[in-house]
């Protein structure tokens, strides 16, 4: 028993629908577990869990193919987006989602993504972005801001000597072939209210044919950033959130640029502190 | 019966053994296969995607195979060497892709039989001969890739590829019952605690037997044991009584058997041993011509390859003597002077008679 007054209330389900487990083999601190229960819950939401197909790159996620409830293609590092499409056109009626990491997408597998979005290929794409190859301890991806400490990037990437990061939320909004694209975030309890919504309109998108649709989750990476567990929240915003910009990128056609993502963060930012000064949102 | 390119016969077998998808990248002298998938896949409701690289072509048809469907892929030798590292997984994940090599020549045979991917895989590879062949052989890579849940490869040139002979394509049903796709994803089980996973990695789903990777892959080897022990297939002839034997596979087997046969009724001592699977490699026919023979002679048309496989089934019963080289058109793609009746019938004299091998033709080098 607890030693607190309070009475528990279970305000939800530990466990996805969508998971034969509840045990992983992720770090302490790790995001990827919370983005996947935003994915497969909208899943569950949306009714889908009887005609979804999976297709899973290889990272530290891959262990959830043997927990998640859904069939599934694991797919070799790089590879998900052209597996996807195999079977998306041979089942147009199932929906088919990826899960890669940005090693796997935005490192090995770039031009299979970018490839299937201009296609304008009806699946959905997830990468769980956290700048950095976590399953390999650590070491520096196509993803990895300007200034972040990784093992091959000792003192910091450096523009002059390891190049520049590629938003690859931005990138992929400019292909005609991609109907919805956003980018979510994990780091605190509004971020991951806020992705879950994005991963339902990726895959009503998709449900509704109309293209490619494409949800980025950065998430906390504390042992791939030597930083202690706690501090891992606000390592990614500071870092990773201040150059991949969260929010919808693109929605009916319409892209978002990275300026007008920040400036209506700034602003929800201010909205909420506002509330917050008032005694909280429901106040 | 009907006058078709080899290229056009074989997407049209492949059509009548029911594959119902391909992906692949234009590329000499493969590119009129792709072309024919991608004219006629879609009336058969299939689906043929002009893939954006072979990375990917292979990749989707990963994907189309686990659905259940039967899907090819294909190139060159060249293309398939960037798709290796897919077949050694798919191998692993128990995929019955079917692969055509419309290969520049035969420098492609250690490709194909050892692989250039990683890791204990092996495909089945045929070997037609012909265009008649290659129709057959196209259907039975359906059937053998999904009774042993294995990739098998079917080994063309541009000979193959782009000559016309009359055949005829009509379905051939193979002996024996396939297994049940029992493991193909449609979707329909999630959330049930049943759904299913496609891997090559030998895991299994939470709460279900999983064989782990060690197990995983000695069955898979105990798999290639078998398909070894078993589908073996091989045309030899005049070979009880052979002072010479000469080994070639697919288009120059053919011109051997002839230039063989040609020499048989002068009263030439000679046979021929043609393998149909490269691998598993007709060992024990090869042993069987060597016995008694002074001579085994290999023609292919690359440095030479399959003599290695040749020696291991001679095992030192004969010396074993490359009689082929190599020999391009000016391109580089297509075939070379060495294939030609008189100029392979004056090597496998000179072998014959032990007497020093005519020198290699060159090509105009003219494009």
């Amino acid at each position: 028993m607890t030693s607190t007054n309070t009475e528990l209330k279970v305000i939800g389900q530990q466990l996805p629908d969508l998971l034969l487990t509840a045990h992983h083999h992720m770090c302490a601190g790790c995001g990827e577990p919370l983005a996947l229960r935003g994915c497969l819950e909208s899943i569950s939401d949306l009714g889908l869990s009887q005609r979804t197909i999976a297709v899973a790159g290889i990272g530290c996620y891959t262990s959830f193919s043997m927990t998640t409830d859904l069939d599934l293609v694991q797919a070799l590092h790089g590879r998900a987006p052209s597996v996807a499409t195999g079977v998306k056109r041979m089942l147009p009626d199932s929906i088919v989602y990826t899960l890669q990491g940005d090693g796997d997408m935005v490192n090995e597998g770039l031009q299979e993504v970018l490839h299937a979005a201009a296609r304008g290929e009806n699946i959905t794409c997830v990468l769980l972005n956290n700048g950095v190859f976590g399953e390999t301890g650590g070491h520096m991806t196509a993803t990895t801001v300007l200034g972040q400490r990784t093992k091959n990037s000792l003192e910091g990437r450096d523009a002059t000597y390891h190049g520049f990061p590629i938003l690859i939320g931005d990138l992929i909004a400019q292909l005609e072939g991609a109907a919805y694209v956003a980018r979510g975030s994990v780091h605190n309890a509004g971020s991951v209210a806020r992705t879950a919504k994005m991963f339902r309109r990726a895959f009503e998108t998709q449900m509704r044919g109309e293209g490619f649709s494409f949800v980025e989750v950065l998430t906390m990476c504390p042992t791939g950033w030597f930083i202690p567990t706690i501090e891992g929240p606000q390592y990614m915003q500071d870092t990773l959130g201040e150059v991949h910009i969260m929010g919808e990128l693109k929605v009916d056609g319409v892209i978002h640029t990275t300026e007008e993502l920040h400036a209506q963060n700034v602003l929800k930012a201010a909205e909420m502190e506002k509330a917050l000064a008032r005694g909280g949102i429901d106040a | 019966m009907k006058l078709m390119e080899g290229s056009e016969a074989i997407a049209e077998a492949a059509i009548a053994a029911g594959c119902q998808f391909f992906a692949g990248y234009p590329m000499t002298p493969f590119t009129e296969l792709l072309e024919h998938f991608a004219k006629r896949l879609p009336d058969e409701g299939g689906v043929c995607i002009n893939a954006e690289s072979e990375l990917e072509a292979v990749g989707m048809a990963w994907g189309a195979l686990a659905t259940g469907a039967r899907a090819a892929t294909g190139s060159t030798g060249q293309g398939l060497s960037l798709m290796q590292e897919s077949f050694s997984e798919i191998t692993l994940a128990e995929l019955p892709l079917v692969i055509f090599n419309m290969a520049r020549g035969q420098q492609d045979y250690y490709q194909s039989t050892r692989g250039g991917g990683h890791g204990d895989y092996r495909h089945i590879v045929l070997a037609p001969m012909d265009i008649p062949e290659a129709v057959e052989l196209t259907q039975l890579a359906f059937h053998l890739a999904d009774k042993w849940r294995n990739p098998v490869l079917v080994y063309g040139d541009y000979l193959l590829a782009h000559t016309h002979e009359a055949v005829n394509v009509s379905p051939i049903s193979f002996d024996g019952e396939l297994p049940a796709k029992d493991w193909a994803l449609d979707g329909s089980l999630g959330g049930t605690g049943q759904s299913r996973l496609v891997s090559p990695l030998g895991f299994e789903k939470t709460g279900r037997e999983s064989p782990g990777i060690e197990a995983h892959l000695r069955g898979i080897s105990a798999k290639h044991a078998e398909i070894s022990a078993t589908e073996v297939r091989v045309e030899s002839g005049y070979c009880d009584d052979a002072e010479t034997v000469i080994v070639a596979f697919g288009p120059p087997g053919k011109f051997v058997r002839y230039v063989v046969t040609q020499l048989r009724a002068e009263g030439e001592k000679i046979g021929y041993v043609r393998p149909i699977t490269l691998w598993p490699f007709p060992t024990e026919a090869v042993a069987a011509a060597a016995d008694g023979a002074t001579r085994v002679g290999v023609f292919e048309l690359c440095a030479g390859q399959m003599i290695d496989d040749v020696r291991l089934g001679v095992l030192g019963r004969a010396p074993v003597i490359g009689i082929g080289g190599i020999s391009t058109d000016g391109s580089g793609f297509g075939v070379g002077p060495l294939l030609d009746v008189e100029i392979i019938r004056d090597r496998v004299l000179a072998l014959h008679r032990d007497l020093p091998l005519p020198s290699l033709p060159d090509n105009d080098r003219s494009f």
